[in-house]
């Protein structure tokens, strides 16, 4: 059997990277809604080491970490690339995936962090945009890609659109529009865009999910 | 003498363990290259316009172009030298494999034995018991995912998984020295000890090790800045 199964939870960033690159290569999938309080036996089966979602299962067999997931899905389906096919411009694409991977840990930190604390992640948050707006691959196109949406676009619509939901329910600033516009060009370009524009959850719901999961961290780091 | 073309420069230090992965996979690879030996507290003009955005090394220098991150150098040279062994596997399934199982050692494993190195008491004894706590989760996949014994085992030569083991713990007796703790236990992580041992003894992996003593006095001073600046 060789369908592709995605276990994901809808506000997840990293699920929905792999939900992108799956409706843009109009790879057919299932989709398993995983609650986090209570992980299904096969998501802990497929993901031992971490437990976590997203998972894609494809002809029985589990593949983990959504960037991981997005190459697979690049070298098991070839349309619609999302990479190029040179070689150095492949290495400089993924130069950029990996840079956003290591320093949007931030962005994920300053959500679950308060004041003083809160402090280093917002700046360290803010410098990452600020190499990207600098020295982001295809400056002057419409997408990382260039004329298209490829892998670096993914990992960075992962963090940017979730940045602004982090601001909104935590209260600090980490996007400096003035200061970045090519960056908010770039997101009006990727939000836009036909299949990311069908598959973006309601920043609205985000919030909702996000301000009751913020608390529940918050609280439990002060009780220690 | 064309110029650029075909010229390959890997800006490094073998005292860098990302460095030297680049140098294993050049060596693998059959790729004869310039190693242009940087002072890290001293860097080159040239490693500084090749690599803006972080100022590390190793950078690759290929027909001029730079490229950056040793992983992401592993792959552009599996990619774009297609003769002599395959650094990554042929498979898409097999090379997702790889992919996390690099992922996991270089991000956790790497940030949990930095901790060691940077820290000591308490902290350190706490962060000492996360490696070993990574390690097991490490010997379990590698037991799920190469069911035959390691990569290395299964395969003619060294591919990237075996570079970042290698690079990881290869130098655990350094480690032990400069540390006094042991990271890899014969008993705890049989698959990972007999893996790196095996993987130490290949002539490409000595011919990029550095001399016990040098990389002794790295370890230790590279110990030793961070305990200041985490005092300080």
């Amino acid at each position: 059997m060789d369908g592709v199964k995605l276990h994901g939870v809808w506000a997840s960033p990293f699920s929905t990277r792999v939900i992108w690159a799956l409706k843009l290569k109009g790879i057919p999938f299932d989709y398993v809604e995983e609650d986090l309080s209570n992980k299904s036996a096969s998501l802990l089966r497929y993901n031992p080491v971490h437990k976590k979602i997203p998972v894609l299962v494809h002809g029985g067999r589990p593949v983990c970490e959504s960037m991981v997931i997005v190459e697979y899905l690049e070298e098991a389906w070839p349309q619609f690339p999302l990479l190029p096919s040179d070689p150095h411009e492949r290495a400089v694409a993924r130069f950029w995936v990996k840079f956003i991977e290591d320093k949007s840990l931030n962005v994920w930190i300053a959500g679950r962090s308060a004041g003083e604390e809160q402090e280093k992640p917002m700046r360290d948050s803010s410098e990452m945009l600020a190499i990207l707006e600098e020295h982001g691959p295809n400056k002057g196109k419409k997408f990382f890609g260039g004329d298209s949406i490829n892998i670096v676009d993914i990992a960075f619509g992962g963090v940017a659109y979730w940045m602004r939901v982090i601001e909104e329910v935590s209260g600090g600033k980490m996007f400096d529009a003035a200061k970045l516009p090519r960056l908010n060009a770039w997101m009006a370009n990727f939000e836009s865009s036909p299949v990311i524009a069908k598959n973006l959850p309601d920043r609205g719901k985000l919030r909702d999910y996000f301000v009751p999961v913020r608390a529940k961290i918050l609280s439990s780091s002060t009780s220690k | 003498m064309a110029g650029e073309e075909n010229r390959v420069v890997l800006h490094g230090t073998r005292v860098s363990l990302y460095s030297a992965r680049v140098e294993l996979a050049l060596k693998v690879k059959g790729i004869e290259y310039e190693l242009v030996e940087e002072d890290l507290m001293n860097k080159s003009e040239a490693l500084l316009r090749f690599n803006p955005v972080h100022k590390k090394v190793p950078v690759l220098v290929h027909n001029g172009k730079p490229i950056a991150e040793s992983l992401v150098i592993i792959e552009y040279i599996d990619e774009n030298w297609k003769e002599g062994p395959r650094l990554l596997p042929q498979d898409p399934y097999e090379r997702a494999k790889v992919r996390f199982w690099a992922g996991f050692l270089h991000q956790q494993l790497f940030e949990a034995t930095a901790s060691v190195i940077k820290t000591d008491g308490e902290s350190q004894e706490r962060a000492v018991k996360e490696v070993h706590e990574k390690l097991k989760m490490l010997e379990e996949g590698i037991k799920g995912s190469y069911p035959g014994g390691s990569p290395f085992v299964n395969g003619d030569n060294m591919g990237l998984l075996d570079i970042v083991v290698c690079s990881l713990f290869g130098p655990h007796k350094v480690q032990e020295e400069v540390l006094g703790v042991k990271f890899l236990d014969p008993e705890k992580h049989p698959r990972v000890t007999s893996w790196v041992k095996a993987l130490n003894e290949l002539p490409l992996v000595k011919e990029v090790t550095p001399p016990h003593e040098k990389l002794v006095g790295a370890l230790q001073c590279f110990r030793n800045r961070a305990l200041e600046s985490a005092a300080a």
